[in-house]
């Protein structure tokens, strides 16, 4: 490796950063909204994905079990559900849970607990709530229930609620709106991503432009390709990475404003948080990507004008 | 040591730069090729360097076809050719100093070679106090002369100016013209391309008159006729 030279390219390249001064400055101001933008897509994106899976997390099935079914079998059938690889999760609810539940919902209800009082036994079978790890798994999860409570042995299970047309219309409903918004919500992101990306790119393009005479001179006193591209690409790492510090500095107070406001209106996420925990991924993503669109975005506006 | 063997320079539209030149020039010589603006001069000179590519023909330096010369191997025969314009053609975020040093560093000279002689070669033309002003902190007169430092610091063997006078005054262009005959008294090879009577009069040396994209007259100790 030849020191000589990597340490001339660099002096050469932070020289001339900082003697043109000014597209330094518009190109450090564009590459900081082109950085911005990204970082925006990842909190947006983190968003959509915390909201979809509360969405997701609201779906399950409810299978009602008649009064007199025996624990053991429920616990059986509860068990077999947990075997199933579509399964997430299986809540098991006894008729005293089931009981206190309905209290609780009807808690402003004078008129439906009285009811419940005149009946004097409790008059709700147990209860399994089944989550599935995807919502288009239900319809399986559904008929491996439907088979049980057809089993000739005589069921315990008295209803199944994705058969309940309005239920099982809600679930594929739900399915339909959490895939269009995540196919929807990729497709915006990578849109803006290229739109600013392409933004930045032009950008270097012009402030190498505005070189291209001093490229040709650098060609005839006899200097080679690397010894011209080399400076160039320093210091449009430089207008990156100066971007990203700018960009990260600009999300910690954005964050925090943010943070109350995403996690009541999204639901589980606060992206200050977020923002603090996954800080390194951050700083990785935002000062790499600046780093890597100021080197490509040189070399390739000063390839053009080498061709002499 | 350069020869124009028959170029021809015909462009896209049809208009002829160069028509069937041939001349040669010899180490150590002192030639001028004078001629109207659009005479082909510049083209002439641009050929030299590989800036442009003839039509038909061939350009030898030291025997080598240019035009033949991969282009990573273009540096090397740049850096034998030291380059005048008649628009200075300085790097503008350099300073006097750092543009000379440049085409050192472009020829891989060390650290220590440049410190040495970037000062020395400005010293030669006179700039020693401005070495560290930016070309705009400079005269035109004062610009020319950083352009010949840069040119005569990597000791070519032949120097190409191209209208060096063409932006300056008679004093100034009185003061290139005597450091370009330093530079030949001291062995160096040197075409220079003007359409200034008063420098090819006063030079007494070889003149290579051209018109139209033709050489019309080869003196060996010419002025200036057209």
């Amino acid at each position: 490796m030849n020191w000589v030279l990597i340490r001339r390219v660099f002096r050469a390249g932070v020289l001339d950063f900082s003697r043109n001064a000014f597209v330094s400055f518009a190109s450090i101001l564009v590459m900081t909204v082109t950085l911005f933008v990204v970082g925006l897509t990842v909190f947006a994106g983190v968003i959509l994905g915390s909201a979809l899976q509360e969405l997701r997390d609201k779906a399950d099935i409810n299978v009602y079990f008649v009064q007199a079914a025996p624990e053991d079998r429920i616990m059986e059938l509860k068990a077999s559900l947990l075997a199933l690889p579509e399964v997430a999760v299986v809540e098991y609810l006894s008729r005293e849970d089931a009981l206190a539940a309905f209290r609780e919902r009807h808690k402003n209800d004078q008129l439906t607990l009285q009811a419940l009082e005149e009946l004097g036994d409790n008059p709700l079978g147990a209860v399994l709530n089944v989550k599935a790890k995807d919502l288009a798994q239900y319809e399986s999860i559904a008929s491996f229930l439907k088979d049980q409570q057809s089993a000739p042995t005589g069921s315990v299970i008295d209803k199944i609620n994705f058969y309940d047309e309005q239920h099982r219309a809600a679930l594929q409903r739900l399915e339909l709106i959490t895939d269009s918004a995540s196919r929807l919500g990729l497709v915006i992101i990578a849109i803006l991503i290229l739109t600013t990306i392409a933004i930045s790119f032009n950008t270097l393009r012009l402030a190498i432009y505005t070189s291209r005479d001093e490229i040709q001179v650098m060609r005839l006193v006899g200097a080679g390709s690397f010894y011209i591209r080399a400076p160039f690409m320093v210091e449009g790492v430089l207008y990156g990475v100066i971007a990203g510090i700018v960009t990260l500095l600009l999300f910690y107070p954005l964050s925090w404003w943010l943070g109350s406001a995403t996690s009541d209106f999204f639901g589980g996420v606060n992206v200050f948080s977020y923002y603090l925990s996954h800080f390194l991924a951050f700083f990785g993503l935002i000062i790499g990507t600046g780093a890597l669109l100021g080197i490509v975005s040189s070399w390739l506006a000063v390839r053009r004008y080498l061709k002499i | 040591m350069i020869y124009y063997d028959r170029v021809s320079k015909i462009y896209a539209d049809n208009s002829v730069a160069l028509e069937d030149v041939s001349f040669s020039v010899e180490p150590g010589e002192f030639i001028s090729i004078v001629g109207h603006s659009g005479a082909g001069k510049t083209t002439l000179v641009k050929m030299l360097l590989a800036e442009e590519k003839p039509s038909s023909g061939s350009v030898f330096f030291e025997s080598i076809n240019v035009h033949e010369i991969p282009m990573s191997k273009m540096g090397e025969l740049r850096r034998k050719i030291g380059t005048v314009f008649q628009d200075f053609r300085l790097l503008p975020n350099k300073t006097a100093y750092e543009n000379i040093a440049f085409a050192m560093e472009a020829a891989g000279r060390t650290e220590e070679d440049i410190r040495s002689d970037v000062p020395h070669v400005l010293e030669l033309v006179d700039l020693g106090e401005k070495m560290n002003n930016f070309p705009s902190e400079l005269s035109g007169g004062e610009q020319q002369r950083v352009a010949i430092a840069r040119a005569i610091v990597n000791q070519p063997d032949v120097i190409v100016a191209d209208e060096p006078t063409g932006n300056l005054d008679p004093i100034n262009t009185f003061e290139i013209v005597q450091i370009l005959k330093k530079i030949n008294d001291l062995g160096t090879t040197i075409i220079l391309t003007t359409h200034n009577k008063g420098v090819i009069d006063a030079l007494k040396k070889r003149v290579v008159t051209m018109d139209r994209g033709k050489v019309i007259r080869d003196d060996r100790e010419g002025k200036y006729i057209l």
